[in-house]
């Protein structure tokens, strides 16, 4: 079984923060990482390739500096890495990011595709089930249990706001994973060392045969008009006195605003 | 359009490098150089104290990629069920929808599928001009192929300008496939939308970076400009018992799917989980120390008729399911009371709930983040304070 696994390399957004002067957002000092859910997304990969067999192939869009996320990736269990970088992809948005990815999973192959839910940067959500309709393969969001999986056909359960469902599907397919799937294993010393050795196959595109006006900003619809920082909260009211009292005052004020 | 860097200008001084949000720039012998990664999002030009970084507008190859714009009019939502009864966030979308239309001088429409013709009334009542109703019974769960197309087929004959739909796990799942096939720009759970007032585009306005800051995405060559909408953000609509509408019974040809939900399972405890819906949210943190403390703080969900929630720590130490759990990486909620209790409040916490109408903060601890963003702070123990509170919450709601 040819398993893909997309990956994206994101700032740590918990660690960023908002520069007051300007509005801006303050990268200094803020860590590449892999997109935490995508992490749950390769764990899922190694372990139905560790059930019945396959290869592990990581895939990421980026600059060249996305080669560390592979190597990771690589180091957690991955046999493959490929590295979809281009000046040409510059400004894309979440069509014609799936449009890239698509073309490359064309030239990869495979019958199982795993995406985190979303990534912590853009947390669109978007790109899966957009790379599944232009590979004209079905999507299954938010993926919380693999209960059955055998030659052309998966069983799993999907999150929904107030439980689960039970699906099935015809493979190829595409999966987007929530964290509850999994818990993603640590790099092995074995893997570590593979990591180091490994050859990256790198695509543009040339190699994956891109229309180019589906590709970077040419090929997006959409675009970012401008960014500002999100307004502050009012002020807050601490309330004081002894439990009761305390309980009190915040029932009166509820009261006051109609909340109760 | 590009950005670009007058040489001469640019003093070497960084400021650009670390406002980027794309991680776009990098130094070239002691330049700025804007590399691939550019989202053309301008920032840099705003915050460059030279004046050193500028837009270029080339000749713009982007004619509109639909010969006319013009034949796109009218405002579509879509219209979420579940167990084929309207769910909330489709009245909040007519509301939304409502106030678009009337800006443009469209008409409002709206799609229902897999539920019954009391349900199309319903959204008459609440603002729409025209429904289209699929009753189909094998449309009343959800599976993403016989949705994309059915909706598909209605914005390709109807060509509306604007089509909105929930953020929800349903809206998520199948609109990025319509817009893949469409050809057109989606954006992902928006919390604000408005009409510009000289383009008549559609300003859609959304978090990113987990909430640390905001952005504004324009469609402006493509037709439906497409956005999924956050719940409980919008107000609903104004509700007319006459108001009135038309109903178009839409029959597919076929309905095919290559997925097929076979069993929908309720999460167990009797707890609701719908976070997304819930009008009230008592979530707990490490604080609550227990399945005993979340116990109370069910007692006080239950008087309130709201649902609990939960911090990451407390989903991680196990002492409630992950369905519950707020934040980066749970979900994102916005009810009109979030009582946050023993939450301490990192920033991924944070980041999932401090849109909530109210928020009420109760922590042993007077420098928790968490009474940075909390309108009403209560500095004690949740274990005296919740049981007082919900017997005061009892009283009242028994008188």
């Amino acid at each position: 079984m040819n398993i893909i696994v997309c990956i994206k390399q994101v700032p740590d957004t918990s660690e960023i923060k908002i520069n007051p002067e300007t509005n801006t957002l303050m990268r200094e000092g803020v860590p590449s990482i892999i997109n935490p859910f995508d992490l749950h997304a390769l764990e899922a990969g190694l372990q139905i390739k560790e059930r019945v067999g396959g290869k592990v192939i990581v895939l990421t869009m980026g600059p060249p500096q996305a080669e560390t996320a592979l190597r990771e990736a690589i180091s957690m269990g991955a046999d493959e890495a490929a590295l979809l970088s281009d000046r040409a992809f510059a400004g894309s948005d979440t069509w014609a990011t799936s449009y890239t990815l698509a073309q490359a999973i064309r030239k990869l192959g495979a019958d199982i595709i795993f995406c985190g839910k979303q990534a912590i940067d853009g947390d669109t959500a978007q790109v899966g089930p957009e790379t599944a309709e232009f590979l004209g393969i079905p999507h299954i969001s938010y993926i919380r249990k693999i209960e059955e999986i055998k030659d052309g056909y998966i069983r799993v359960q999907r999150l929904m706001d107030e439980g689960y469902d039970v699906v099935e599907s015809s493979t190829p397919v595409l999966l987007t994973v929530v964290k509850e799937l999994n818990q993603p294993r640590m790099p092995s010393l074995k893997g570590k060392m593979a990591a180091k050795k490994a050859g990256i196959k790198k695509m543009g595109k040339a190699e994956i045969e891109a229309d180019e006006n589906n590709i970077g900003l040419k090929g997006s619809p959409t675009r970012v008009k401008n960014i500002f920082a999100p307004q502050v909260k009012a002020e807050r009211k601490m309330l004081a006195g002894s439990p009761e009292e305390q309980v009190n005052l915040l029932m009166e004020e509820l009261r006051k605003v109609k909340c109760i | 359009m590009s950005i670009a860097v007058k040489l001469d200008k640019c003093t070497g001084c960084e400021t650009c490098l670390t406002s980027c949000p794309f991680d776009a720039i990098v130094m070239k012998e002691g330049k700025a150089f804007i590399n691939e990664y550019c989202n053309y999002c301008k920032t840099c030009i705003s915050v460059c104290p030279e004046g050193a970084i500028y837009e270029v507008e080339e000749i713009s190859n982007l004619k509109s990629q639909i010969s006319n714009l013009k034949d796109y009019r009218d405002v579509l939502i879509f219209a979420e069920q579940r167990e084929g009864k309207v769910a909330q966030v489709a009245f909040e979308l007519l509301g939304v929808g409502r106030r678009l239309a009337d800006e443009l001088g469209a008409k409002l429409l709206a799609v229902l599928l897999g539920a019954g013709e009391s349900g199309a009334k319903e959204l008459i009542k609440w603002g729409a001009d025209k429904v289209f109703l699929c009753s189909d019974a094998q449309l009343q769960k959800f599976n993403d192929d016989p949705y994309a197309d059915v909706l598909t087929k209605v914005i390709n004959e109807q060509k509306p300008s604007i089509v909105l739909a929930g953020a929800t796990p349903i809206g998520r799942s199948f609109i990025p496939r319509v817009a893949a096939r469409l050809r057109t720009g989606l954006t992902a759970d928006c919390t604000s939308l408005e009409i510009d007032k000289e383009t008549k585009n559609l300003l859609q306005v959304r978090p990113a970076f987990g909430g640390n800051i905001m952005a504004t995405i324009l469609c402006p060559e493509y037709r439906p400009q497409m956005a999924t909408v956050r719940p409980r953000v919008m107000k609903r609509g104004e509700y007319d018992e006459n108001r009135t509408g038309e109903i178009i019974n839409l029959k597919p040809d076929n309905i095919n799917s290559r997925t097929k939900v076979i069993d929908t399972v309720k999460e167990s405890s009797g707890i609701s989980v719908n976070l997304h819906e819930a009008e009230i949210i008592v979530a707990g943190g490490r604080g609550a120390g227990g399945e005993k403390g979340f116990k109370l703080l069910e007692e006080l969900a239950q008087a309130l008729g709201g649902v609990v929630g939960a911090s990451r720590a407390a989903v991680d130490e196990g002492w409630i399911s992950y369905s519950h759990q707020v934040g980066q990486t749970g979900k994102t909620v916005c009810p009109n009371i979030y009582i946050a209790c023993g939450i301490s409040g990192a920033v991924q916490h944070l980041v999932g709930m401090q849109s909530s109408d109210i928020i009420i903060a109760i922590n042993k601890n007077p420098e928790a983040p968490i009474f940075s963003v909390a309108t009403y702070g209560i500095v004690g123990d949740l274990f005296e304070i919740i049981p007082l509170l919900t017997k005061k919450v009892k009283e009242l709601r028994g008188s």
